[in-house]
């Protein structure tokens, strides 16, 4: 199966023209929230890169600025001041629908609460990024097929979210993050709300995808879940308090 | 994303929320259903006072002697009859009065024994011509009509209704036989298919002979050119008006009249008999009309609720949707032709319930209900304008919503 050309094609990260360009590169991004007349600056001047194939944990407790910094990293809000180049493409200035595009095309998200939609299968749960990309229907159905074998799920394509276990929900969300084939894989605390065994499960399938290039980006305050990653960024209120090599598990 | 695709959620969507979704479409279902069934029941009105006025023999006017305010208490016939047999001729000129389509002068007896043998029957003997078939837009369900070889010779030939024709011949057909009138034997031409009863008369209960023979043998007693009334048939209905001027005019011009309040001849339709009725059922309808307006807007007020709720609902849905790359845009039609499905299935089983109803309860009431396809097709538009117009602010409200807000909902 792993050696068919398609499946290669759709599961191997598309590191755009230049293989040297950061996938994440922000230049003095602030973030400041105002509600009235307070203002609360929730990230002060944060500068990082991160490259293709890089498995990047973000720590920090919460109230440190670590989800401002997922959700400007997903593209979901917009940083106050700053740059950020998202595999080359500058996201800085886009309005609401050039950032919809760009989540759709760049990004795969992984959510703690799985986020499957309870009235569709396993299959269209993930064809609903590709239905978003305007991808036909016949390549779509492949596609998603593809992905959920990818993750092991290939004989629960006609299953509902309900019929099946925590463990197996947050696969069906890693296979719906990998099926656009992204530049970046976004998972917010992706074992949040699983038990050990279902942990070490998905955890698993992420070190797998850091073994294929994949680029991931792994939000959490668990050090046991960090530790699987090649390199940790500590956020402690609202700037990088630390980033370096763990050298990981792998 | 395609149509075909947020069609496909929107359908998703709704199978999920089964219970809401049919309540929901209840509630349009019922608005739906009451319109096409108050439409159903003006039309059916109308339609059965314009069946009553074609009965009575459609586009007709009825021309008395006399003044309407003394011909009640007015003698018999003979007694001051203003009108004549060369009215009626005067009438049948088709270039003085092109908009006339037939005149039917009658010469009516009171009511006479007829005797068949043994049986005897008394009814009404009615004089006329040959026009007068048409004129009142009757039929034979056997034999013939009079004729005009029979006026002119005051043939003793008679043309029984169907009532009168049992009563003393029994299920046998009469065309043949011979009836006695005052002693006088008549030969029994055709009869009459029946025709039911306007307000005041049975129609099936009278013997046609021609109007010479009334006036010389049975009624008798006074000129033979006068006449009790005049049927006059317009030659369409449109031309009614016209018809009701024309004869008017020559009757005006006939009996010398210089102004209305010597008129001695009076003018009335079945139109302004059964305008009343039409009036009285139009007013009905009008108001059931605005009670099913009403039942549509809450119905309507309820897809807006049920949307409402359910964009709340769905908070975290719709994030998760645009972190996959939803615009407000696809967002919107989502919502929007989640509501209309909603409101086309709710008109479209409100139209099945209205015309199941149309067939059903007129077993129940005596009014007819007819179901008007015009009517059925704006209904169904209307339920669809219903879901769109108050699922745009649900819509709205929905695509609005921020994504990361969305998502963390709970």
């Amino acid at each position: 199966m792993a050696d068919a050309p398609t499946l290669t094609r759709g599961l191997a990260p598309d590191t755009s023209p230049a293989p040297e360009q950061p996938v994440i590169d922000l230049g003095g991004i602030r973030k400041v929230y105002s509600s009235g007349t307070i203002e609360f600056e929730a990230l002060h001047s944060i500068s990082l890169e991160i490259h293709p194939g890089e498995y990047v944990a973000v720590m920090g407790p919460s109230g440190s600025g670590k989800s401002t910094l997922m959700n400007i990293l997903g593209c979901l809000d917009v940083a106050t001041a700053g740059r950020y180049l998202l595999a080359g493409e500058d996201v800085s200035d886009m309005d609401e629908d050039e950032l919809a595009d760009v989540r759709n095309r760049r990004i795969g998200f992984v959510f703690q609460q799985f986020n499957l939609l309870p009235a569709m299968s396993a299959l269209r749960n993930v064809e609903l990024p590709l239905s978003y990309g305007a991808v036909p229907r016949e390549e779509r159905r492949r596609r998603a097929q593809e992905a959920l074998e990818r993750v092991g799920l290939g004989d629960r394509l006609e299953n509902r979210p309900n019929q099946m276990s925590g463990g197996q929900q947050q696969r069906v969300a890693v296979a719906r993050a990998l099926v656009t084939d992204p530049a970046l894989v976004l998972a917010d605390e992706p074992t949040g709300n699983l038990d050990s065994t279902s942990t070490a499960d998905v955890l698993r399938l992420f070190d797998e995808l850091h073994a294929q290039g994949r680029t991931v980006v792994l939000i959490t305050h668990e050090a046991e879940v960090a530790h699987h990653a090649q390199r940790v960024i500590n956020i402690r209120d609202g700037s990088v308090a630390s980033d370096g090599q763990t050298g990981g598990v792998r | 994303m395609t149509w075909a695709d947020i069609l496909a959620n929107s359908w998703d969507a709704i199978r999920s929320h089964k219970m809401r979704s049919a309540l929901t479409s209840l509630g349009i279902l019922i608005g739906i259903a009451a319109v096409v069934l108050t439409v159903g029941l003006g039309q059916g009105a109308q339609n059965k006072v314009s069946g009553q006025l074609s009965a009575l023999g459609g586009n007709l006017l009825i021309v008395s002697p006399g003044s309407s305010t003394t011909g009640g208490v007015r003698g018999g016939f003979g007694s001051a009859s203003t009108l004549t047999m060369s009215d009626a001729q005067a009438l049948s000129s088709s270039v003085a009065a092109p908009d006339i389509g037939g005149v039917a002068p009658i010469l009516q007896s009171n009511s006479k024994e007829l005797d068949n043998g043994a049986t005897n029957w008394t009814t009404t003997v009615v004089g006329t011509t040959q026009p007068w078939l048409s004129v009142r837009g009757r039929t034979l369900s056997s034999g013939r009509f009079i004729t005009a070889a029979d006026e002119s010779s005051a043939a003793a030939v008679t043309v029984l209704a169907s009532d009168t024709a049992t009563q003393l011949f029994g299920p046998v057909d009469p065309v043949g036989q011979n009836v006695t009138i005052n002693g006088t034997p008549y030969q029994v031409v055709g009869v009459l298919t029946s025709a039911g009863s306007d307000s005041t008369t049975n129609l099936d209960d009278q013997a046609i002979v021609p109007f010479s023979t009334a006036s010389q043998r049975i009624v008798g007693g006074s000129s033979r050119t006068s006449v009790q009334t005049i049927y006059v048939k317009a030659a369409s209905p449109s031309k009614l008006s016209a018809a009701y001027q024309e004869t008017s005019t020559i009757l005006a011009n006939r009996h010398a009249l210089t102004s209305s309040s010597t008129t001695d001849f009076t003018i009335t339709t079945q139109q302004s008999v059964l305008s009343t009725t039409s009036s009285v059922d139009s007013t009905l309808t009008t108001l059931l009309m605005g009670v099913a307006a009403l039942a549509l807007l809450v119905g309507g007020i309820g897809v807006m609720n049920i949307m409402l709720v359910s964009v709340k609902e769905r908070t975290r849905e719709i994030g998760l949707r645009k972190a996959l790359g939803g615009t407000p845009t696809t967002i919107r039609r989502q919502f929007l032709s989640e509501a209309s499905i909603l409101g086309l299935t709710g008109g479209l089983l409100g139209v099945a319930s209205g015309v199941g109803g149309a067939l059903i309860l007129p077993h129940f009431i005596s009014n007819p209900i007819t179901i008007s396809v015009p009517w059925v097709l704006i209904s169904i538009a209307v339920a669809i304008a219903i879901g769109v117009g108050f699922g745009v602010y649900p819509a709205a409200r929905a695509a609005r919503l921020s994504p990361i807000d969305a998502l963390r909902s709970e």
